[in-house]
């Protein structure tokens, strides 16, 4: 076999772009999701079924369908009609957030119930109103917990993200393609891409095992 | 001081409180005793309801628990509680155990929290712990720093729930000796417990609860000289 090391080499500006960008699409997706995940999480453990029943259907309906539905249907359907326009970058950032908000909803709703109930108690005995237990005492404790599994997801997620690719999102993924289209070889520009992806994924491995250490979990 | 009048609770069809009516005076000490499952502990959670009422009043220091005017955060400030099971926060120090509440409901700028805090510490012995996390204190240390914590918000009325009963045996003392001194002080404190040495040495009261009622109540030396009732007689027999 011929491997041809100079199509890498032309794509390989491309490819970085690539690169960035799928970081880029990732961070953005997984940061909106968290903060729209914390207040998902708080409706979906409302006490009150009218409340509690959209939150839901809103995670049924975003861990329920395959990504890549979701993906086109944002961008041929959804988008087009609430902005008028969308672009592929947009489209993509639109649908990762919101589905990791569903992912990250059940990781902080796990993280928040497995504190024990005592702490709350306590909290409260001592005349602290519901906000201040859940500022003070629930949430510095459940977000400790949530570092693990919210690594996860961040990691999951940067993958996914190469779905960008079919609807030609200037992602990783897309550039590799675009190299197998025009030379018609595959071996290449998908090793190219792999390699890439795995050297995102490991750095933010490296990363996120810091910040585990940094904040003690246990 | 605490006023509760014909209080009933039920969990679903289970009645665990089925007609207590208890008063209990300013600087009074009442030791609650009885066995496992005779309601004892969610009676004493109903005084500052971290669980709720089903029927029946109870009035705190003149205000009734279950009135809609009333501010329960702010009721709940002046009646602390100690846990079992401690329950400080893992996340926070020994020292900033006790100045949160201070800070965040007693509205204290942090100077004056810690110097209050730092004096609670000395006064439960372990002012040498305040820079440290829960983890590594023993049993006795956590429960003290719990103290400390409730008495930080400087209640009106202390209740402890089985305060000993997670304890090591030879941690036990340092506890009771931390709550002897302050019924000394004249805080007015109820306390269930299995720790009938405590109760016949510093309760003014015992009360006896059995099956959600209580079934006798008298001061100490005469409810365990004497006791009137087939079922205070049965349970003393066998924890005596």
């Amino acid at each position: 076999m011929n491997f041809r090391f100079e199509i890498i080499m032309e794509y390989l500006p491309f490819l970085l772009e690539g690169m960035l960008l799928t970081l880029l699409m990732s961070v953005v997706g997984v940061l909106v999701g968290c903060i729209l995940g914390f207040f998902i999480a708080l409706g979906k453990m409302s006490k009150q079924a009218i409340i509690r029943i959209p939150f839901v259907w809103y995670i049924n309906f975003l861990r329920g369908t395959p990504l890549l539905v979701q993906l086109f249907l944002f961008h041929y359907a959804v988008l087009p009609t609430v902005l008028g326009d969308t672009t592929a970058v947009t489209s993509v950032i639109v649908t990762l957030s919101l589905n990791s908000s569903a992912y990250v909803a059940e990781i902080f709703r796990a993280g928040l119930q497995s504190i024990d109930k005592g702490q709350a108690e306590a909290a409260h005995s001592l005349g602290m109103r519901k906000f201040q237990v859940m500022r003070y005492v629930l949430l510095p404790q459940a977000f400790k917990r949530s570092i693990p599994p919210l690594g996860n997801e961040f990691i999951v997620l940067l993958k996914d993200s190469s779905l960008g690719a079919m609807i030609a999102a200037p992602e990783l993924l897309y550039w590799g393609r675009a190299a197998a289209g025009q030379y018609y070889v595959f071996w290449e520009p998908y090793l190219a891409v792999a390699v890439g992806y795995l050297i995102l994924t490991l750095s933010l491995t490296y990363l996120l095992n810091y910040l585990e250490r940094r904040f003690d979990v246990k | 001081m605490i006023s509760v009048k014909h209080l009933k609770k039920t969990f679903g069809e289970l009645e665990v409180l089925k007609d207590i009516n208890v008063e209990i005076k300013q600087k009074e000490v009442v030791v609650v005793i009885g066995p496992s499952g005779s309601g004892k502990s969610t009676f004493l959670r109903c005084l500052n309801l971290i669980e709720s009422i089903t029927e029946g009043t109870v009035e705190i220091d003149g205000k009734v628990l279950t009135d809609k005017k009333v501010d329960i955060n702010k009721l709940r400030a002046e009646v602390g509680m100690v846990f079992q099971q401690f329950n400080l926060f893992p996340h926070k120090t020994v020292l900033q155990n006790i100045t949160l509440p201070m800070i965040t409901v007693r509205k204290w700028n942090k100077k004056d929290a810690e110097k209050k805090a730092l004096e609670l510490l000395a006064k439960v012995g372990l002012e040498d712990k305040a820079g440290v996390y829960p983890e590594s204190l023993s049993g006795g240390q956590k429960q003290r720093v719990a103290i400390a914590r409730a008495l930080g918000m400087e209640p009106k009325v202390m209740l402890f729930d089985e305060p000993t009963s997670a304890l090591d045996p030879e941690m036990v003392g340092e506890v009771l000796e931390v709550m002897k001194q302050l019924a000394q002080e004249g805080m007015t404190m109820v306390v269930v417990t299995h720790e009938m040495g405590f109760a016949r040495e510093v309760g003014d009261r015992v009360i006896f609860m059995d099956q959600g009622y209580v079934v006798e109540e008298n001061d100490p030396q005469s409810l365990f000289r004497n006791p009137q009732h087939e079922r205070t007689q049965a349970f003393l027999s066998k924890v005596l």
